[in-house]
């Protein structure tokens, strides 16, 4: 067992962990926080994507000792006092949702697409969340998602 | 003071409901959940095709610490019967854990129950399983020769259903056959198409893999069970059967689900195994499906190979169509496997006219994981197989795509259509499709775009398809489960509306649109409106969502309960108003008599009247909610015409999807936003197919294709941005005129794509290409030596 300490949406949380304890499980099974879901065992699907230190990772691919000390942003930690974030509202107006599984690892995706690319062109968004599988929308609702956001922090 | 007035919400592009929680993660799926004292299943799986286990070692798994349970398929065939079908074709014995023998790399052997899932995995990989290896078939029509193996004993030669034929002299139950009409088709033709093509095998990959909770409660004697299913209903019948309980005593829960596509109506061997060991050790047993694992238990989809004969006139009308089916179904047979095909049969008329249709349909065991429903089940491969034909038969007679099928059309007057295969289409009109998606697609003006490429030497092609696919199959002869679905309307004792629908959704949006067909129908507002599903404890009855039947049956069966629970209301408020039921109208929140909206009373005060009725109106019991069960006299069967431009790169073979235009006819829309997202998804599993998909077994039949690391799953940049057309014909079989549309975008897709494939390689002398359009397979086509030439195509 590991001691460690990392915050999750501001919070900081001690634990003691199995070595080989994945940040996704970690988050999931110890935190309760089961909006990062596990769509893979591979790394390829994204749905266990959140931010870590500010840029996005597949929690899939991290063992929680590795994230110690760092600092963890889930899509539970994403709306601030009762307000949705930009992307959130972008994927409720603009239909970019339909199972849901997915959508929580594609918006953290997107919110660190937005930070490097504040006003994407269309293709830069596709390539920004080439990272992320969803199954049900074509992914063309979420395109609009993401550009509804990124019109929105523009104004 | 002026009453807002509310807007009418049916056909408005309404936000969902569902979303505010999904976007913040506060949805609860399967694995979200937790139970006191749950243990965890982890199986080990066979890792050879076809084999005898001759022995199985679980003393390491059993002595490891916090090992709740080892069994074997032979412990727990003691307490566990083989599984059920849902069809009546004869199957063989299919145990939920192997027994004895293994037919397919996956196919479980043992499970462990251990109290941590990493721990579960560590016992069920240090069981230790020796096989005598078998010969393992892959290839259906190797299979078909009984060589180099017979996969069950009992079904020679592997035919699990040797030849059903089907259409144009064959009597209804298969006994007669008369060749008369289909012969001098044939016999008249000017033309004749003969092509073999394989509609390829895939894997559903909803995004959340299955996952169960089953918790036997030993003091009360009942099982409620959690399970990522598109049918709890279903569900619950066939665990309760299997464990020796009344359907009283079980309670299935669908609750979050992340999509299925046909994949998750099966009741799966996890199921029955996590439901049988709860019961067995009194514990709730939780089992969470990798993705790996996925790619081998869940039930594939598609996998037919069809030899198309198309008989013709030099005008370009179709005299005759010929449709050899052969079915690999792998393994075993599953909940509906059998039956999937056999709508590829009904649907071999698709849109034409056609004096003469004869289908046969064969269905073979291979040592691979069962196929069965996948989005569009046995509708795309039909289309796929007809209009891949009809194009070829457009490009033999050097006529235009569209100007072939416009000639074949079944006229719009002549619906009820009764076509060849038995099939009755409810209503149509495919030249407007046809000519709705030749206007988007600006067809001329493509063709010239086209054809400037084709100067500059790009290799640019367009292919056209149209559709018509079966839904909301009905009524009960139709469907094993039964063909109807169910719904109760309460008015709460508030005045707000709980409605139940047996139409369990997994991401189709069912809890908006039926709020928004509630909320018009009693004229309140759309968020005192709450639908209720997925958990047979409080939805009564239902069969549930596949087959795109959500709307079409479980819409109107909330409608009709709707309906009933008005009427009564409307007497209770007569009563208030000391007026007739006849002359009340029910809007913007109120009762009143037409044309005195200031005497009215307020829905609450009605609701509350009914509830404390003083005094009791004569012949009314107190309460509102009534119920109604919906079994649709026929099926629907909605339409349309997709579009496809597709550039080939001369050097690298590489194809890349430039436009796709879809035109889908799915009658009267209760949300257009809605639909879209429905038909974008369908385009996209159907574009997969075409161009990246497909399910690989080596000749030893292990999986190469295992992980997303080697199936490719369709991102965002394999996409263009697609353009979506409607057109309106609704169907008289139910009172809403919707018609379904949750699969209708994987139909037209494959063949438009293929079609223009052929299109843009029409300079290398090809006539078809096999799905799905690898690099490779381009490359060679364009690299091959070409009659005459006595170079490569690509000089």
């Amino acid at each position: 067992m590991a001691q460690v300490s990392i915050t999750v949406n501001g919070k900081v949380r001690k634990a003691n962990v199995e070595p080989r304890v994945l940040l996704a499980h970690f988050l999931r099974d110890h935190l309760n926080l089961t909006g990062t879901h596990i769509g893979c065992d591979t790394s390829q699907c994204g749905a266990c994507t959140v931010l870590v230190d500010g840029r996005s990772a597949k929690s899939c691919t991290i063992f929680a000792v590795q994230a110690d000390g760092s600092q963890i942003t889930t899509v539970e930690g994403l709306a601030k006092d009762g307000k949705l974030h930009p992307l959130q509202e972008g994927f409720w107006e603009e239909h970019g949702l339909q199972c849901g599984f997915c959508t929580p690892g594609m918006i953290m995706s997107a919110v660190n697409l937005l930070n490097e690319h504040p006003q994407p062109t269309e293709p830069q968004i596709r390539e920004g969340i080439a990272g992320n599988f969803c199954r049900c929308t074509g992914y063309q609702h979420i395109v609009n998602a993401v550009q509804y956001a990124a019109t929105k922090a523009g104004r | 003071m002026a009453t807002p007035v509310l807007p009418k919400l049916v056909g408005q592009r309404v936000k969902r409901r569902e979303d505010p929680r999904l976007i913040q993660g506060l949805g609860t799926y399967v694995d979200d959940i937790k139970v006191a004292g749950m243990q965890f299943l982890a199986f080990k799986r066979a890792d050879v095709a076809h084999g005898r286990i001759t022995s199985i070692d679980t003393s390491a798994a059993a002595a490891m610490d916090g090992v709740e349970a080892v069994f074997t398929g032979k412990q727990l065939a003691e307490f566990l019967a083989p599984m059920p079908i849902g069809t009546p074709f004869p199957s063989p014995e299919h145990r939920a854990v192997a027994v004895d023998k293994v037919c397919f790399v996956g196919e479980p052997v043992a499970v462990v129950v251990a109290s941590d899932r990493y721990l579960a995995r560590d016992a069920a990989d240090a069981i230790v399983v020796t096989f005598d290896p078998l010969p393992a078939v892959v290839d259906p029509e190797q299979a078909m020769t009984g060589k180099p193996t017979i996969i069950h004993s009992a079904f020679a030669n592997n035919l699990a259903v040797p030849l059903i034929p089907s259409g144009t002299g064959v009597a209804p139950d298969g006994s007669k056959m008369d060749d008369t009409a289909i012969n001098k088709a044939f016999a008249d033709a000017e033309v004749v198409i003969s092509q073999r093509m394989v509609n390829h095998r895939l894997a559903p990959s909803a995004m959340e893999p299955r996952g169960v909770l089953a918790h036997y409660e030993p003091g009360r004697g009942t099982m409620t069970i959690w399970s990522s299913t598109q049918n709890p209903h279903i569900l619950r019948t066939m665990i309760a059967a299997m464990n020796g309980l009344g359907q009283d005593q079980v309670r299935a829960i669908a609750p979050e689900v992340g999509g299925g596509f046909g994949a998750k109506i099966n009741i799966y061997a996890e199921e029955y195994v996590a439901a049988a060991i709860s019961k067995r050790l009194g514990l709730p047993i939780k089992w969470t499906e990798d993705r790996s694992e996925a790619f081998v238990a869940t039930i594939h989809g598609r996998d037919i190979i069809g030899y198309v004969d198309i008989a013709a006139r030099r005008d370009g009308k179709v005299l005759g169509l010929k449709l050899r089916l052969i079915a690999d179904i792998g393994a075993y047979n599953m909940l509906l496997t059998a039956a999937i095909p056999t709508l590829t049969m009904l649907m071999a008329n698709a849109t034409y006219d056609i004096p003469a249709v004869r289908a046969t349909l064969t269905e073979v065991f291979t040592n691979k994981t069962p196929t069965d429903a996948y989005r569009g089940a046995g509708r795309p491969e039909a289309t796929y197989f007809v209009e891949r034909g009809m194009d070829m038969l457009a490009r033999e007679l050097k006529m235009d795509p569209a100007e072939l099928r416009r000639k074949n059309f079944i006229p719009k007057d002549k619906f009820p259509f009764a076509t060849q295969m038995g099939a009755v289409y409810d209503s149509g009109d495919y030249a407007k499709a046809l000519d709705k998606a030749l206007e988007v697609a600006n067809w001329k003006d493509l063709k010239a775009q086209r054809d400037k490429a084709r100067a500059e030497g790009r290799l640019v092609g367009l292919g056209l398809a149209m559709y018509v696919e079966v839904c909301g199959i009905g009524p009960s002869a139709s469907l094993p489960t039964g063909g109807w679905e169910h719904s109760q309307v309460t008015i709460e004792r508030d005045g707000r509306i709980s409605a139940t629908t047996g139409a369990s959704p997994h991401g189709q949006g069912n809890e908006t649109t039926f709020a928004q067909m509630l909320a018009d129908q009693f004229s309140v507002p759309f968020e005192h409106v709450t639908i209720h599903h997925g958990d047979t404890s409080v939805v009564k009855q239902g069969i549930g969502t596949f087959g795109s039947r959500s709307q079409a049956v479980g819409g109107t069966a909330l409608f009709m309960a709707g309906t009933k629970t008005k009427a009564k209301m409307a007497k209770f408020a007569a009563a208030m108003l000391e007026a007739s039921e006849e002359d009340l109208v029910f809007e913007n929140g109120k009762i009143f008599v037409k044309g005195a909206p200031a005497k009215g009373k307020s829905f609450a005060d009605v609701a509350n009247f009914a509830y404390i009725p003083v005094p009791l109106p004569p012949g009314l019991e107190p309460g509102l909610s009534e119920e109604a069960f919906f079994e649709p006299s026929n099926n629907t069967y909605p339409f349309g015409c997709h579009i496809s431009m597709l550039e080939i790169d001369r050097d690298t073979g590489e194809p890349k999807l430039l436009r796709l235009v879809a035109v889908d006819d799915a009658g009267h829309l209760i949300n257009p936003l809605i639909v879209e997202g429905q038909i974008h998804g369908g385009l996209a599993q159907g574009i997969g197919q075409a161009m990246i998909e497909e399910v690989v077994y080596n000749s030893d039949g292990q999986l190469i294709t295992g992980s997303f690391m080697d199936y490719a799953l369709p991102r965002a940049i394999d996409f263009p941005r697609f353009e979506l057309e409607s057109t309106v014909t609704p169907t008289p079989v139910n009172p809403l005129g919707a018609k379904g549309v949750g699969e209708a975008g994987t139909l037209g897709s494959t063949p438009s794509i293929v079609s223009a494939a052929v299109d843009a390689l029409s300079e290398f002398g090809v006539k078809h290409v096999d799905m799905m359009l690898r690099p490779e397979k381009l490359w060679r086509i364009i690299q091959a030596p070409r009659p005459g030439s006595g170079q490569g195509g690509a000089a």
